[in-house]
């Protein structure tokens, strides 16, 4: 019982980074159904000015995780603009292909500057380890929930409770009636961009400080398994995301706990099947709409 | 019957003969080099891998970005048949089994996940191709995570050849049946196929098929190329590379798709020392293509001589028209 209530408690703290990545996924789908398959490197380019920020501007971690949730929102408007814009009108296809050539392209110019190998990232707390009547939970988990829970929190009341948030949710609806109502559709796509960006930097911050490195490579399979999240939540849905994540996070964990040798090693194609199952089964996800087919 | 020896295939077949004899020759005087003839055998392997995307995206229109999966089987069949029977005869059991494996993944693969539509087709197949690295990795006959390495090298240009003509020819023919049109129509417009009573899912899991098996004969000549597999070579960003091959030729043309796996293959040779700069320049001419040129270099059309004189007939025409 307490060896899974451990798992549990990895399994969440894991899920927490999932869900904080597949909120942009699920956002940028939301408004202009673009699978935005250079998120994951936005994640990694996170972590990367994390470490930057705390290595060489020395700024202390909190500063520092702002610092890199700004600097990603800002990568991300400048994709936004410069790649998928001028993309709006033409196929989907067309948008999807060209996402993956600025996922490549993030990563291997990571990898041209920073280097092909793992970068280690400064260790700013100690590592404490909470006994609570043996479940065992460590500071930097507490860390990840906090931070999670906190920029949840903040991203539901911009999305339900400002003028922002409504214009984003008028958009996500109906493109061509925002316009009419004075939506500034746009500077809306923008920002949604520079948000779920954001997230996924504060996601990439988060798991460099747990793995204590980064790499260029870091955000390909979060990157997938964030978008299976998004997908299993129902993707367009916010708080299908946050769902969704902590359930791939959960099952990724008790898959790794009890699977044995058997199946543990299977626990990345496990994520996956569940995808495929997903998109069979239910394709809208646990709390996405049901899209009827127009001719 | 038809008459298949008419003027157009034998001038054909005629031609083939002599760009194998021409290249055979510059091979045997050394004019190729062995490091040429490296870049030679890359070139083929992937105008194999090219074409069979080709199929699935360019032809019927779906997103896969699944091909290095079932490229991967095919080379690790070749090589563990190359492990116990290293002659040629080995090899080619290696690709039968390879097909045929590739072809029973691919259909459990495409019934399902080919219902889907652009976008969640494209991650599933992704999904499928990291589901075949994780077993491979995870596999005792396939040696794990440093996969097989000494596999008998058995490449040689005529082999090469053989495989790409007849890749070519298979290709060509199968976008020129009838079930290549019908998988035309439905990457023009999937509803309207289905009003006119094309079985879209019937379609699209052979064309898909197809390209799987083709992929498993291409994975097959590759082990046999380089020696080693991992099926860490065989991730996402090779799937990526073989589809920068089509959305740079055209997607829907297959001399398109040849002439950039030449363009690419010689950008690789200048690039050589410098792998990053390389992967980079992949990734930027996928985004300049997709925002300047979407349809690619060729588009959907064709590079052959029938371009001409319809050129010259319809100036003519214009000018009629205009006096």
């Amino acid at each position: 019982m307490l060896e899974f209530l451990n798992q549990i408690i990895n399994g969440l703290s894991l899920g927490s980074i999932y869900a904080l990545v597949a909120l942009g996924y699920t956002m940028v789908y939301g408004i202009i159904r673009l699978i935005n398959f250079a998120h994951g490197e936005i994640y990694m380019f996170g972590a990367f000015a994390g470490m930057l920020a705390i290595t060489v501007l020395r700024l202390p971690f909190f500063f520092a995780l702002i610092f890199a949730m700004v600097v990603s929102a800002l990568l991300g408007v400048f994709i936004e603009r410069v790649a998928y814009k001028p993309l709006r009108k033409s196929s989907k296809t067309a948008a999807l292909i060209t996402a993956i050539g600025i996922s490549f392209l993030l990563q291997n110019l990571t990898a041209m500057i920073m280097g092909n190998n793992t970068s280690a990232f400064p260790q700013v707390f100690d590592k404490q380890v909470y006994d609570l009547g043996g479940v065992q939970i460590n500071s930097l988990q507490v860390l990840i929930f906090v931070v999670t829970i906190i920029l949840m929190f903040l991203l539901q009341f911009i999305v339900l409770k400002t003028k922002l948030g409504r214009a984003m949710r008028a958009v996500a609806v109906d493109k061509d009636a925002s316009v009419l109502m004075g939506v500034n559709v746009d500077n809306t796509i923008t920002i949604t961009f520079a948000i779920g960006s954001a997230l996924a930097a504060a996601a990439g911050v988060l798991i460099g400080l747990y793995h204590i490195r980064v790499v260029f490579w870091m955000g390909t399979a979060p990157g997938l398994k964030a978008f299976v999240a998004a997908v299993f939540g129902g993707i367009g849905s916010i708080p299908g995301a946050m769902i969704g994540g902590f359930a791939i996070g959960l099952m990724e964990a008790l898959v790794a706990g009890y699977g044995g040798t058997l199946i543990s090693p299977y626990r990345d194609a496990v994520v996956y099947m569940l995808l495929i199952f997903v998109l069979l089964v239910k394709p809208s996800g646990l709390l996405g709409k049901n899209v009827k087919e127009k001719v | 019957m038809k008459n298949y020896l008419n003027k157009r295939n034998l001038i054909t077949f005629a031609l083939l003969l002599v760009i194998f004899f021409v290249v055979q020759f510059l091979i045997k005087e050394k004019i190729i080099t062995s490091y040429m003839r490296s870049n030679l055998y890359w070139i083929g392997i992937y105008i194999m891998l090219g074409l069979s995307l080709n199929m699935i995206i360019g032809i019927t229109g779906q997103l896969s970005l699944g091909h290095a999966g079932f490229m991967s089987i095919g080379a690790f069949s070749a090589a563990v048949a190359l492990k116990s029977d290293p002659t040629l005869s080995g090899l080619f059991i290696g690709i039968g089994i390879g097909i045929l494996i590739s072809l029973i993944v691919s259909f459990i693969v495409a019934v399902p996940t080919l219902r889907l539509k652009g976008d969640y087709l494209a991650i599933a197949t992704l999904g499928v191709s990291e589901i075949i690295r994780i077993v491979l990795n995870n596999l005792s006959i396939t040696g794990g995570a440093s996969g097989i390495s000494n596999i008998k090298m058995l490449m040689s240009w005529p082999l090469l050849y053989v495989f790409v003509v007849l890749t070519i020819l298979l290709t060509h023919n199968f976008k020129n049946s009838a079930v290549g049109r019908a998988c035309i129509s439905i990457k023009e417009d999937e509803i309207a196929a289905e009003a006119m009573g094309i079985n879209t899912t019937y379609y699209k899991v052979i064309a898909f098929m197809f390209g799987a098996a083709i992929a498993a004969v291409a994975g097959a000549l590759f082990s046999t190329t380089y020696y080693i597999v991992k099926p860490d070579s065989f991730g996402v960003s090779t799937s990526i590379n073989i589809l920068i091959l089509v959305v740079f030729g055209g997607m829907g043309s297959l001399s398109g798709t040849i002439i950039a796996t030449f363009l690419i293959g010689l950008v690789n040779i200048v690039l050589q020392p410098y792998a990053e700069l390389r992967m980079i320049m992949y990734a930027l001419v996928l985004i300049v293509v997709m925002i300047f040129r979407p349809q690619g270099l060729f588009g959907s059309q064709e590079l052959s001589l029938k371009l001409l004189p319809n050129f010259k007939q319809n100036w003519f025409k214009r000018k009629e028209k205009s006096s």
